[in-house]
């Protein structure tokens, strides 16, 4: 680990602390989704975005609470950091129907729409274009907000990813693309398909948009690019890519052990995990060590909580099979 | 005689009537702005309601369709256009995967208050990629609404309907008919969808149709009825919410059925619509039920080969002879 300074430019101690609870809430809320699947509680599939909680907490201490998330199905994190709580988040996981979404979405499509966090899509890069409208819907409103979509390295290859960066650039959107790189897709490294070394940050140059990779392990660092890139589009200065760069500490999914990564690589990111970053700044900040054992008992104690209230949870409602489907709540096609 | 207007000037209508009544309606799409739209469906709107209602959009449907989504769900009313109907290859996962799912995924957190206007069909020689009737590949997906009118005036009052309804909304406006002339619609013209019309009444057998089968089968009607034959003609209108109640009093009048489809017979909506009477109408029927729809084929260029391959008013005229006979 570096050494660091404070930060405190652009987070103050209790905020920093704030948001490091934040951060172990969501790394200990994967990692109870992770013994969850193991011992089949949660079906289908899981991603879990522990190693990328700084990129979520980051980002969301830098913007206001009207604007607009948008996710993959690696987006536990954003959900919690705008404001899901972790049992609304594993209710969903277990498929009760406490869920976010009813269960009808599970863990690829967490969505808190009242808090602004706009979804977690599972069709690669699908997404982009959608942040883009709501940027555009929010300069055609005049409301000052802007929109964010987070997406993986690997979105960076698919055309929705080139189209959204094109028109937002033409049309001056108030969007941010924050690319979380955590070096992999699935499997394969992001460098053996991809031409540049920066798969975001380089592509943005041939859209005329600004661009920044950062180090997405260091919530500071997340929350002050991600300010100064909402201030220029809330100014009318257009979109940011922000390639923020990160590691997940879990497989791809479900069970992926990761074994394709090497030992060495693993390592040397674990060392600079974004909790053991946040607590390096926070002794900086001169933050008593038991402040931070105390915000880590009161994580510890949600998530236990959180677990035990999505266990107790009921099942979905067999009538809710066949409602949403249109805005008057139902799902007839035909008379 | 009220004032006649072509199709094409009825699309131009029907937009410009909503984005003067709400303020939430924008309309986006390749050269629809002050190109007035390849097909001149735009025309005018630029003008009046200038470049922050109508947005000029690169090449992108991906984007357009994606904007237009993330921004209906944001509390706009958009209006997309997708040129050619062909082109929902270009962004069908927004059709299939995204636009009508996030309601139902999300347990009805977010609605998607839009609609995709496109060109459809054929009988203009553009050729297998720019003539297709596709509606069919959207019934194929839960969650969308679909239109297609076969004459000004509905043109207007769907579309009407289509703004102002909170679901996603297809919107298919027939290549073939933009030319076509018919009386126009009065203030305020608002046609509720799913709600068949009956085009032309008549005993003998019903014949079901969409768009621009809606004025083949009115053809083909009249050259029945030089046979003594009195056929019904349905215009469907919609094809989700599907009218089967219109359908099925239909041919409890006739009792004798003929869809005429302009997508491919495989895979097209008139195997819904046949299912559905088979199963529900069965002891209605006196004849088999027939359907009229394309070839199963690309659809060739050439004229000469087109009118082979697509449905045709004697296609329609034979096979409602061949029932009546049965
Ligand atoms: C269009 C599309 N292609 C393929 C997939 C299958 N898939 C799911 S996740 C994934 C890897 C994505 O990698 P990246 O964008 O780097 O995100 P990460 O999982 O690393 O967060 C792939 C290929 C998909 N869901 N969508
Ligand atoms: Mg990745």
């Amino acid at each position: 680990m570096t050494a660091v300074d404070s930060g405190a430019a652009v987070v103050g101690a209790d905020e920093l602390l704030g948001l490091y609870e934040q951060m172990a809430v969501i790394r200990r809320t994967e990692k109870a989704a992770h013994d969850l699947f193991l011992a089949g509680l949660v079906k289908g599939t899981t991603h879990l975005a522990a190693g990328h909680e700084a990129v979520a907490v980051g980002a969301s201490a830098a913007l206001r609470p009207d604007d607009y998330v948008f996710a993959t199905y690696r987006g536990h994190h954003h959900a919690m950091a705008r404001g899901a709580t972790p049992a609304e988040c594993l209710a969903e996981l277990m498929s009760k129907g406490t869920g976010l979404c009813k269960a009808k979405g599970g863990s690829m499509h967490l969505t808190k729409a009242s808090a602004g966090m706009l979804g977690s899509y599972a069709i690669v890069g699908a997404h982009l274009p959608l942040a883009a409208g709501a940027a555009w819907s929010a300069r055609l409103r005049g409301s000052g907000q802007v929109a964010v979509a987070f997406f993986g390295d690997g979105a960076t290859n698919i055309g929705a990813f080139h189209e959204a960066l094109n028109l937002s650039a033409v049309w001056a959107l108030p969007v941010l693309f924050i690319c979380e790189n955590n070096l992999y897709m699935e499997y394969t490294p992001i460098g053996e398909v991809t031409a540049v070394a920066n798969p975001a940050a380089d592509r943005a140059p041939g859209y005329g948009i600004p661009a920044e990779v950062i180090d997405g392990n260091d919530v500071v660092v997340v929350k002050d690019a991600v300010h100064r890139a909402a201030e220029l589009a809330r100014s009318g200065g257009g979109p940011t890519v922000i390639e923020a760069l990160t590691y997940r500490h879990f497989g791809h999914s479900r069970t992926d052990p990761g074994a394709y990564r090497p030992a060495e690589e693993v390592e040397r990111w674990m060392q600079r995990d974004p909790l053991e970053l946040a607590r390096a700044r926070l002794q900086v900040h001169g933050v008593p060590g038991e402040s931070v054992t105390a915000a880590d008992e009161r994580a510890a104690r949600i998530v236990a909580e959180a677990v035990a209230e999505a266990k107790a949870a009921p099942g979905p409602d067999p009538h809710d099979a066949f409602t949403d489907v249109w805005a008057d709540g139902g799902s007839a096609w035909r008379t | 005689m009220a004032d006649m207007i072509t199709y094409r000037e009825a699309v131009a209508e029907g937009l410009a009537r909503e984005l003067r009544r709400d303020s939430s309606v924008v309309c986006l799409g390749e050269d629809i702005g002050a190109a007035g739209g390849v097909f001149k469906t735009t025309s005018g709107l630029f003008a009046e309601f200038g470049k922050e209602r109508v947005w000029d959009t690169p090449i992108s449907e991906q984007a357009i369709l994606g904007v237009a989504m993330g921004a209906a769900m944001t509390g706009m009313r958009p209006v997309a256009e997708i040129m050619f109907s062909d082109f929902f290859a270009c962004c069908w996962d927004y059709l299939a995967n995204e636009i009508p799912k996030m309601r139902y995924m999300t347990g009805g957190q977010v609605t998607v208050p839009l609609v995709v206007r496109t060109a459809n069909g054929g009988g203009l020689g553009f050729g297998a990629q720019h003539s297709q009737a596709v509606e069919n590949w959207t019934l194929a997906i839960p969650g969308l609404k679909i239109a297609a009118p076969s004459n000004p005036a509905d043109v207007v009052g769907l579309m009407a309907a289509a703004i102002r309804s909170d679901d996603p909304v297809v919107f298919f406006e027939h290549k073939g008919l933009f030319a076509s002339k018919g009386p126009a619609a009065p203030e305020g013209h608002v046609v509720e969808l799913g709600k068949a019309a009956v085009a032309r009444e008549g005993s003998d057998v019903s014949l079901v149709a969409l768009a621009a089968t809606v004025p083949m089968a009115l053809a083909a009607a009249d050259l029945l009825a030089a046979d003594g034959i009195s056929a019904e003609v349905i215009d469907l209108r919609c094809l989700v919410p599907l009218d089967m109640a219109t359908v099925l009093a239909s041919v409890g009048r006739t009792s004798r059925l003929v869809i005429v489809e302009e997508n491919p017979f495989q895979g097209g909506w008139g195997g819904t619509v046949a299912s559905i009477v088979a199963d529900e109408g069965f002891e209605l029927l006196d004849a088999p039920i027939r359907r009229v729809a394309a070839a199963c084929v690309p659809l060739p260029f050439a004229d000469a080969l087109e009118q082979l391959v697509i449905p045709t008013v004697d296609g329609v005229v034979k096979a409602a002879r061949t029932l009546v006979a049965y």
